[in-house]
């Protein structure tokens, strides 16, 4: 099990979740596209599959299969630990 | 030299051919019965005398393990190119081709990728013109 605060760490899985919160359900060569047509990032597709684990170890992210194909949708429920950790509040102006 | 013929493994050659050729609309090039298998190619009708594709039986026991794997990761083995992806995502979904990629503009060019229901991903591309 790989802590929230871990998976997110990283600028290349935070980038994947971006993405994946534009559009859910993509595959791991969609993904990749993505990454280096809109972001730049010339990894391989090991290293992108790697961050992939590394996001569903935090359960940031679940692999289903639809068809024979498998699909990553981003989970936020994990992401609720960070507010109930420390709330965020609405900053008023004096 | 020149790329003449370039081939994908098909699950069954009478499904592919429909598929390649009723729903993406290729023409049947050569069908030779070799037992109970044929040698099938098709051929683009923009480019008759262009590359063919074989659809090749996928019987070989390699093929499967290998197939799955690029399946599973969204991966095409084949990439054909088109004049407009997201008039032929309209098109081919409309007759009940699915996309495992919807079309997505990647810079230089649109990109889809469809599964050809063979046991095959496969990517459609329109370039951009350049300047």
């Amino acid at each position: 099990m790989v802590d929230v605060f871990r998976a997110l760490d990283d600028e290349t899985r935070r980038l994947i979740l971006d993405e994946l919160s534009v559009r859910d359900g993509r595959t791991l060569f969609e993904i990749c596209t993505l990454l280096l047509a809109r972001h730049g990032r010339t990894l391989t597709r090991q290293a992108i599959s790697q961050h992939l684990e590394v996001l569903q170890s935090a359960g940031l992210v679940r692999a289903e299969r639809r068809g024979r194909a498998k699909h990553h949708y981003f989970d936020t429920a994990p992401l609720a630990q960070i507010t109930a950790r420390w709330p965020t509040t609405e900053r008023t102006d004096p | 030299m020149r790329i003449a013929l370039t081939s994908v493994f098909v699950d069954d050659q009478k499904a592919a051919l429909r598929f390649y050729t009723d729903v993406l609309g290729f023409v049947e090039h050569r069908n030779v019965p070799l037992g109970e298998h044929s040698w099938l190619t098709v051929v683009s009708p923009e480019s008759p005398d262009g590359p063919e594709l074989l659809l090749e039986p996928a019987g070989h026991p390699a093929v499967q393990p290998y197939r799955d794997a690029l399946m599973a990761d969204g991966i095409p083995l084949a990439q054909f190119a088109v004049a407009d992806v997201h008039a032929e995502h309209a098109r081919l979904t409309a007759q009940g081709v699915v996309f495992t990629q919807p079309p997505t503009d990647v810079g230089m060019a649109v990109v889809a990728v469809l599964d050809d229901t063979c046991g095959n991903l496969v990517q459609l591309i329109a370039e951009k013109p350049a300047g």
